[in-house]
């Protein structure tokens, strides 16, 4: 196979069937065997029942998005047939239960039918229908040719902790389904996940994804207080934090509302602490109130939150860019709110260490928005690296200060720190407030302290703040603009592109004006993709920016760009011109 | 050692002239020079109402929160350093009308923090409208008509919600509150005080002389460990059978007693430093 080739399995099922850990599985063996993957999963929300998905894509180079074809589909049901039989690649395969009457008709005849009786080797050898996506593994490893040694590592591993029985069941299961591609379907294995010549040289790589990475970067940069409340799509970080707790030292506390969960972490940090929480559009909007309250009482704060969209319950478990504006101007009045962007689960996990530092320095929220693509799908990366990382607290004391003020007024609108039991007296004040804390209504007092705040904002964008990131060529007849979870797309339909490159946004405020008309200066057409009604960060742009955009692709049916609809939309373009 | 003259700030108190307000503030004031309270050992959260005023008349450190949300910030406060006393300044509409649902829970939780309930039976700081702890048929700008709402019985929710130390306490007998706000703060848990304090501006029913007509203070052999009387005593209420006094008092254990990190000493006396997250790496490989 060539370097950029993409092997694509979808494995569809019931929630409750263990799509996930079955594709997660797949992944790691992937990896281990010295390639790059890229899972996509797509439910809805419930428990049992429904129709999850699960896509696998695997390639010798880096792999950022799903793909719109499957090579292999793997159907534990009739509904995965049903939905995905339009979906199949050149040169294909159905991996299926042979027993059940999984009705194949719909299949086109170039696709390899690879029927398997999976209850009946998951009863027989296993002793439960519940292996039923184990022998599927199994199968599925088989015809991409892969190393069994290793898939039983990797059961080895992943139940280990059930007991020995599941472990040599699960084990058993999967060379049965292995057998029984090696032994009736021979010249449809495809040598593709052979531990190779690759294998020895790549460096060891992780598959995560973003509710992960933002974890594991928050326990990296030291995170010592963590308040959230359970929302899809950022329960797992809750749950990998929660795990961890009394091993890193840290707390995670599961409050009873999102309105507690802000205030918790507020006055944690207050008492001196890393605080931190996460919510998805619907906290938000809760914690909106206490977003504000952390601005105006130069609390540290770093707020996560997770696209899905909405409005109100929305599309629980599918994805969405529509609420960048709500965080842009929730709350009352003006306060400095710095919020970035992650593209994927390695920047997510880099901005959430940033976050720490920045909301120490500038004493101030800061939001790190994520959607739900990058919280659920899971990459491929080199070990995750915080080894450059320096934990920085600002102007933070915890020693006594002579005629100490709080909110004492200075050239870059930062005062000094400390927290209660330290012996400086301070008032953490939500009203209007002089430099001690004391209330005061006093307009000249006001006129400064807002000034003072605002300043941060200022002074963050000097000295902190990052230009857009460009992809491609230095010049290129279509300029792509996007942000969030889109990057990874775009990365992929560049592969696949000629003369286009693409401008990712990180940072929403402070903006990045004069860098990105810099960037664009010379573009000659703007295609601005974004995955909301009214284009947000086009509505951002026009607020700060002389940028003219030629073109806007937008969806918002809570799915995911393919790659091949923006080649698709960029020939369009061409078309036209 | 904390003498009075160290809680003193530039500001005089803005409250009016006979505002039970005022004996709150200064019972406290007496307890923390009793106890030794200060800005090294102690910390205030306060709500917003006339009592959210009182960081400003006292030089002790505090965050002064939104309306109903002063005990999300003081737990989050007594999580990460439970070496400091912490006290809660809030009133009725403050804690029962916004924050109702955090009160319940911090009960729950039995968080160890002295929740102070400045209760006028009404919202005074907007000028007198009715408040959850309003009596059926009360006449405020809200309910010119007459309230038509029940009150909440502020003692009972705190003791079948689950608060450890329950108490009563009216603002104009400054010995006795003094006593039990020491009382309420020694006590390992969350502890409640519902202290009646008289609205000299907007409340012509609950005032000073209402009160020491009839309030009366629980009897000495009463046993505050049983929480069926307690609750019986909850109800007491009407001419001459206001009970005041502690009502319940439980040994479970405290949240912040319970948590594992915490241990040996609070979360924010540990170094900061970068964790090494490697070895959760593997996890992911």
């Amino acid at each position: 196979m060539s370097k950029s080739e993409i092997i694509s399995v979808k494995i569809g099922a019931e929630a409750g069937q263990g799509v996930k850990s079955a594709g997660l599985m797949l992944a790691k063996l992937a990896i281990r065997s010295g390639y790059h993957i890229y899972n996509q999963i797509e439910y809805p929300s419930l428990i049992k029942g429904g129709h999850n998905v699960l896509q696998v894509n695997i390639s010798k180079d880096e792999v950022t998005a799903p793909r719109r074809v499957n090579d292999i589909l793997i159907a534990l049901n009739q509904d995965t047939v049903n939905k995905h039989f339009s979906e199949f690649s050149a040169d294909s395969a159905l991996i299926f239960e042979s027993d059940s009457k999984i009705d194949t008709s719909k299949v086109p005849p170039n696709v390899a039918l690879l029927g398997i009786p999976l209850s009946k080797i998951a009863k027989e050898s296993g002793n439960s229908d519940l292996l039923i996506n184990t022998v599927a593994l199994g199968a599925v490893t088989a015809v991409l040719g892969g190393n069994l040694v290793i898939l039983n590592e990797l059961i080895a591993e992943e139940f280990g902790n059930k007991g020995e029985e599941i472990v040599k069941a699960n084990a058993l299961v999967a060379e049965q389904g292995f057998k029984h591609i090696t032994e009736n379907y021979k010249k449809f294995i495809k040598g593709f996940l052979v531990p190779s010549d690759s294998v020895s040289n790549f460096v060891p790589h992780m598959a995560v994804d973003g509710n992960e990475s933002v974890a594991l970067g928050a326990i990296a940069s030291g995170l010592q207080f963590a308040a959230i409340y359970p929302m899809s799509p950022i329960s797992n970080i809750l749950a990998v934090l929660a795990e961890n707790q009394e091993k890193f030292g840290y707390i995670y506390k599961q409050p009873e509302d999102e309105l507690s969960a802000i205030n918790m972490a507020i006055g944690a940090s207050y008492a001196g602490v890393r605080a931190m929480t996460a919510t998805s559009g619907g906290g938000f909007s809760l914690m909106s109130e206490g977003f504000g309250l952390a601005g105006m009482t130069e609390t540290p704060l770093v707020i996560i939150e997770g696209m899905r969209p909405g409005p109100a319950t929305g599309l629980p478990t599918w994805s969405d860019q529509g609420d960048l504006q709500m965080i842009l101007n929730a709350h009352q009045g003006d306060f400095p709110r710095i919020v970035l962007a992650a593209g994927d689960a390695k920047e997510a996990f880099e901005l959430t260490m940033q976050a720490f530092n920045l909301a120490d320095k500038y004493q101030t929220p800061i939001v790190l928005i994520i959607d739900k693509n990058i919280c659920e799908n899971t990459q491929s990366y080199p070990l995750l690296d915080f080894s450059g990382y320096k934990i920085d607290r600002g102007k933070f004391s915890t020693q006594i200060i002579k005629e100490y003020q709080r909110y004492e007024l200075t050239p870059d609108g930062i005062s000094q720190r400390t927290i209660p039991g330290s012996g400086n007296f301070f008032i953490a004040n939500s009203d209007e407030h002089d430099q001690v804390g004391y209330s005061n209504e006093d307009a000249e007092t006001r006129t400064r302290m807002m000034e003072k705040r605002m300043t941060k904002l200022k002074v963050c964008k000097e000295q902190d703040m990052k230009k857009p990131k460009l992809y491609g060529p230095e010049s290129a007849d279509i300029t792509i603009l996007s942000w969030g979870s889109n990057k990874g797309t775009m990365l992929q339909a560049l592969k696949g592109l000629d003369d286009v490159n693409y401008v990712h946004i990180n940072w929403m405020s402070p903006f990045p004006t004069e860098a990105l008309e810099e960037m664009l200066s010379g573009a000659k057409f703007i295609l601005n993709i974004e995955c909301n009604y009214t284009g947000q960060m086009a509505r951002l742009i026009r607020e700060n920016t002389k940028i003219k955009i030629s073109e806007s692709l937008l969806r918002y049916d809570g799915r995911q760009f393919y790659p091949e609809e923006i080649i698709d939309a960029v020939n369009n373009i061409r078309s036209k011109k | 050692m904390t003498k009075i003259d160290d809680l003193k700030t530039p500001h005089f108190p803005s409250w009016c002239p006979g505002c039970g307000n005022l004996n709150i503030w200064s019972s406290f004031k007496n307890a923390a020079v009793q106890e030794g309270w200060d800005n090294g050992n102690s910390a205030i959260v306060a709500g917003i109402g006339c009592h959210g005023h009182i960081v400003n008349f006292m030089k002790m450190n505090s965050f002064e929160g939104l309306h109903g949300r002063a005990l999300p910030v003081a737990t989050g406060v007594k999580m990460v350093n439970h070496r400091l006393n912490v006290f809660v300044f809030t009133g009725d509409g403050d804690c029962f009308g916004e924050g109702g649902n955090h009160f319940i829970h911090a009960c729950r939780r039995n968080h160890d923090l002295t929740v102070l309930i400045h209760d006028n039976t009404l919202y005074a700081l907007t000028t007198g409208q009715t408040s959850p702890l309003s009596e059926h048929g009360f006449k405020t700008k809200s309910t010119p008509q007459g309230n038509p709402d029940e009150p909440f019985n502020p003692l009972a929710l705190a003791i079948i919600s689950g608060a450890t130390f329950v108490a009563r306490a009216y603002a104009g007998d400054m010995p006795k509150l003094t006593e039990i706000i020491v009382a309420a703060n020694k006590h390992k848990g969350l502890s409640l005080i519902d202290i009646l304090q008289p609205c000299v501006t907007f409340n012509k029913v609950c005032t000073h002389g209402y009160y020491r007509e009839n309030t009366y203070y629980l009897e000495p052999d009463y046993d505050p460990t049983n929480k069926q009387k307690a609750l019986d005593r909850a109800f007491e209420f009407g001419e001459k059978k206001i009970p005041l006094g502690i009502f319940y008092k439980s040994d479970k254990p405290s949240y912040e007693e319970q948590i594992p990190q915490i241990k040996d000493k609070p979360l924010v006396e540990m170094p900061l430093e970068r964790a090494s997250a490697v070895e959760l790496f593997k996890k992911y490989t």
